[in-house]
């Protein structure tokens, strides 16, 4: 099956590729604690970038709530743990299929009642910030005072409950955005990436076509929010406590679709390559600001938002096809 | 032999206006059927109820047998029956070769055997050149035979086009007479075609329907149709006919 | 409960309702005219919000007397943004625009997290803690002053629409972009004109609103949630209907304070969003599709 899979592939994006999984696989052992944080956050992003774009670059429905899932994913695994002691992949199992469920009930809502576009967008958040106000005052998961996971240092990474060394974290990012990459790319290959390009460029024709547009339409949402659950369940175990209000906030949800859209929409490298250039340079900019004595807090912010605007105004596309051109590699998508 | 597709006083209303008013007509596996008529007559309209875009307020569609009318359009397409558009939409940021496929992959499963026949249909299409091209860059004449090809990859038993041959030049419509023809003599397939085109209609239509304000005021083979006095009144002028 | 508190809260929410309504009626505008949806309203309303906060603690003036120049201000902001920025982005692709906006509210709201800090922070005016009563009814004299200037603000922008050449020329190219065209309007001032014309409508609410509430940076991005909810419920594109669906909401958001827990009154208003988004779409007063 790999052979199929790398069959189309041009030689000098195989070399890049594996290039660059050779550097990250090294990377936990020469760089300090400080920048394996960043590392972690770009790999999250470019993972959650990634399942985003499921939704927006393959299916064309664009979410403005996908912390939903992640929010969906963190609480579900750690109230399992802090309640039940589950292990967090145990805890997968139950916060995936939930997540999911989220997606198919706006899936559900928007796609049988016609609501598309801008006003699909508008929905997403509306369930979002309804999540955001109802587990706020969610006792079981300790409305507004947050749920807080125990955290015992260890000696050893306990891989089963996600207690450990941040490099643990690093390399499970790493294995579910490589995953999610070539799983990405598969789906393009196959029969459901194709209607789902159909679906995207033009709804109407794809119907025309004998594409049963509803259907397809839920799986995109149904998988985007189910990998989506899986950030979650790091993020809860990684950072050890979780707010309602952060958690599935506007702005997280906003910052999930950042790295896409600089990258590209669509494509397959955009989310990762948008959340590198995104989150390097944030914390370049952070790293700068705290040399001079200044801590501005909303300075990442602004230029997240100075980022997308260019982007927007500039590059419409994304950095990678750009780059992809300026490399000599293309991919199959516009 | 039993029509493929029977429509039976099908009519549909728009606020009051009456854009399709009781049309009944019926036809044949393996021929080609054209309706004409002055803009605005229903004609889009009554293949929009045909391909399940929308719905009949009265009548029945029977297509190889069974009620379609309460169909949506992907379902039609798979009892099949596949269409073009008016105003042509391939799908713009794909290739050739892609749009053909997403046609192709309704009844296959594996890309591999897909793209075999989507590369089958662009040939017979004069396309299979152009298969790496997206569909934005083509010319109009491409971009139409394109919407035909990934049409024709649904593998469909009944072909609806919709003004195909619109905006084409007189070669380029030969070209797409010579097209047709010999998909329906080769493959049987039945054509149901929307025209203003007459001379491509003269050249391939077994039987014309004409419709006016919605209803149908004459249905025949060509010479007949275009020798009566309402259809040359209402529509066709004295000295149009090719 | 006596059903004096249920009504005396009822006229409280019917009446900052009318403030949302005014600034619901800016997205409506904006939309209407310019097909663009604005996700930087509820941000740029915080801007308005800060600059009374502004002018109160250095010059002591009431945000009711500030309500002119801070509208005229927002007015230019909105002009320049348009004329500037958006204007560029009339023939892009739906999403596009829409991501232009979030990316500009993104700016907006930590630019003033920057500059105001993250706690909330109002205005004490000398009236804050009036009321009248007429009968057994207690009315707040800041949600008066409020209700009152909201309707007067909006009676003058109807008339803007109705009376005016250029407000006519506006509402022409809201019916038809090429058609205006036709006829040698220049669509595009008309656009920055009009979104001006919303950004000052979102800044006098803004000014009028300080009267009742706090104004945090993180308040934008809830406001333009709420503005969406308005106008969605009440119809796109439809004037009286933003104005129709504001009072509804400030109407509800007040009795589900009363009746539930304040913190969560804003669940109802998005409720029925999404009851209004699935079963009519085109709001209450809407007409046809966005």
């Amino acid at each position: 099956m790999i052979v199929r899979l790398v069959d189309g592939v041009p030689r000098r994006a195989l070399w890049l590729a594996i290039g660059l999984l050779v550097l990250a696989l090294a990377a936990p052992a020469f760089v300090g604690d400080y920048l394996l944080t960043v590392l972690i956050l770009i790999l999250y992003f470019a993972y959650v970038g990634q399942a985003w774009n499921i939704m927006m670059g393959f299916a064309g429905q664009l979410s403005l709530g996908h912390a939903l899932y992640v929010g969906l994913g963190a609480y579900t695994a750690a109230a399992l743990y802090v309640h039940f002691g589950i292990g967090p992949w145990l805890g997968l199992l139950v916060a995936a299929p939930i997540a999911a469920l989220a997606g198919a009930f706006v899936g559900f809502l928007a796609f049988r009642f016609r609501v598309a576009g801008v006003y699909f967008a508008i929905l997403t958040i509306a369930v979002a910030e309804f999540a955001r106000i109802g587990f706020d005052h969610l006792g079981w998961t300790g409305a507004s005072a947050g749920l807080f996971l125990p955290v015992a240092q260890y000696a050893r990474n306990d891989l089963w409950h996600l207690r450990g060394h941040p490099a643990m974290f690093y390399y499970i990012l790493l294995a579910a955005t490589v995953f999610a990459f070539v799983g990405c790319y598969a789906l393009m290959q196959s029969r459901v990436g194709y209607f789902w390009l159909a679906i995207r460029e033009d709804e109407e024709a794809a119907k025309a076509s004998g594409i049963d547009t509803f259907h397809y339409k839920m799986v995109a949402v149904i998988i985007s929010a189910g990998m989506t659950s899986f950030a979650g369940v790091i993020y809860a175990f990684y950072y050890n406590n979780l707010f309602a209000e952060q958690i599935f906030g506007i702005g997280r949800s906003i910052e999930i679709i950042l790295g896409p859209i600089v990258g590209g929409i669509g494509t397959l490298f955009g989310p990762v390559l948008g959340s590198f250039v995104l989150t390097g340079l944030a914390e370049m900019l952070t790293a700068a600001l705290a040399a001079v004595g200044v801590d501005v807090p909303g300075a990442k912010q602004v230029f997240y938002g100075i980022c997308l605007l260019l982007v927007i105004i500039l590059v419409p596309d994304g950095i990678w096809p750009w780059l992809a051109r300026k490399l000599g590699l293309k991919e199959r998508q516009p | 032999m039993s029509a493929l597709l029977e429509v039976g006083n099908v009519s549909k209303r728009f606020r009051g206006l009456v854009a399709v008013d009781r049309v009944s007509f019926a036809v044949e596996p393996g021929t080609i059927f054209a309706i004409i008529g002055p803009n605005g007559a229903g004609k889009t309209t009554l293949f929009n109820m045909i391909a399940g875009t929308s719905a009949p307020d009265g009548g029945s569609i029977v297509f190889a047998g069974e009620r379609i009318d309460a169909l949506p359009a992907d379902r039609v397409c798979r009892r099949g029956i596949g269409r073009t558009f008016q105003v042509v939409r391939p799908f713009p940021g794909l290739t050739v070769e892609d749009n053909a496929m997403i046609g192709a992959l309704l009844r296959r499963r594996h890309t591999e055997t897909a793209r075999a026949h989507a590369h089958d249909v662009l040939r017979r299409l004069d396309l299979y050149d152009k298969r790496a091209q997206r569909a934005a860059a083509l010319t109009l004449p491409d971009r139409k035979r394109l919407e035909v090809a990934r049409a024709l990859a649904t593998d469909p038993k009944l072909l609806l086009l919709d003004e195909v041959m619109a905006g084409l030049r007189p070669t380029e419509t030969d070209r797409m007479v010579a097209i047709l023809r010999e998909l329906n003599r080769e493959r049987g397939l039945t054509i149901l075609l929307i025209e203003h085109v007459m001379r491509a209609v003269m050249a391939l239509a077994a039987r014309v329907l004409v419709l006016h304000h919605g209803a149908a005021i004459a249905e025949g083979p060509p010479n007949e149709v275009v020798r009566n006095e309402a259809v040359i009144n209402s529509y066709l002028g004295v000295e149009d006919v090719a | 409960m006596s059903a004096d508190v249920y009504l005396n809260v009822a006229i409280g929410g019917v009446l900052t309702g009318l403030v949302y309504g005014l600034m619901a009626l800016g997205l409506s505008v904006i939309f209407g005219v310019v097909r663009v949806v604005n996700f930087a309203h509820g941000e740029m309303m915080t801007i308005a919000m800060y600059l009374a906060i502004a002018a109160f603690s250095a010059f002591h003036l009431d945000p009711l007397l500030m309500l002119v120049p801070i509208a005229v201000t927002l007015f230019a902001f909105g002009y320049v943004l348009q004329a500037g920025l958006i204007n560029l982005f009339i023939t892009r692709a739906e999403h596009s625009q829409f991501l232009l906006l979030v990316a500009i509210a993104l700016i907006i709201v930590n630019v003033l997290l920057i500059l105001f800090g993250p706690d909330a922070q109002n205005v004490q005016v000398a009236y804050a803690f009036d009321s009248f009563q007429i009968g057994r009814i207690i009315i707040d004299a800041t949600k008066l002053y409020a209700g009152v200037a909201a309707i007067v603000v909006t009676a003058v922008l109807f008339a803007f629409f109705r009376y005016t050449a250029t407000g006519t020329a506006i509402r022409a190219c809201a019916d038809n972009y090429t058609g205006a065209q036709v006829v040698g309007l220049d669509v595009r001032r008309l656009y920055a004109l009009t979104f001006g014309l919303g950004a000052a409508c979102v800044g006098a609410a803004g000014t009028i609103l300080l009267l009742i509430f706090d104004v945090t940076p993180a308040a934008g991005p809830a406001y333009t949630l709420l503005a969406f909810v308005i106008v969605i419920t009440g119809g796109l594109g439809s004037m009286p209907g933003a104005l129709v669906g504001g009072v509804l909401i400030g109407l509800t958001e007040a009795m589900a304070g009363l009746l539930f827990t304040p913190s969560a009154k804003s669940m109802f208003a998005f409720a029925i969003l999404v009851l209004v988004l699935l079963l009519r779409p085109q709001g209450i007063m809407g007409r046809g599709t966005a």
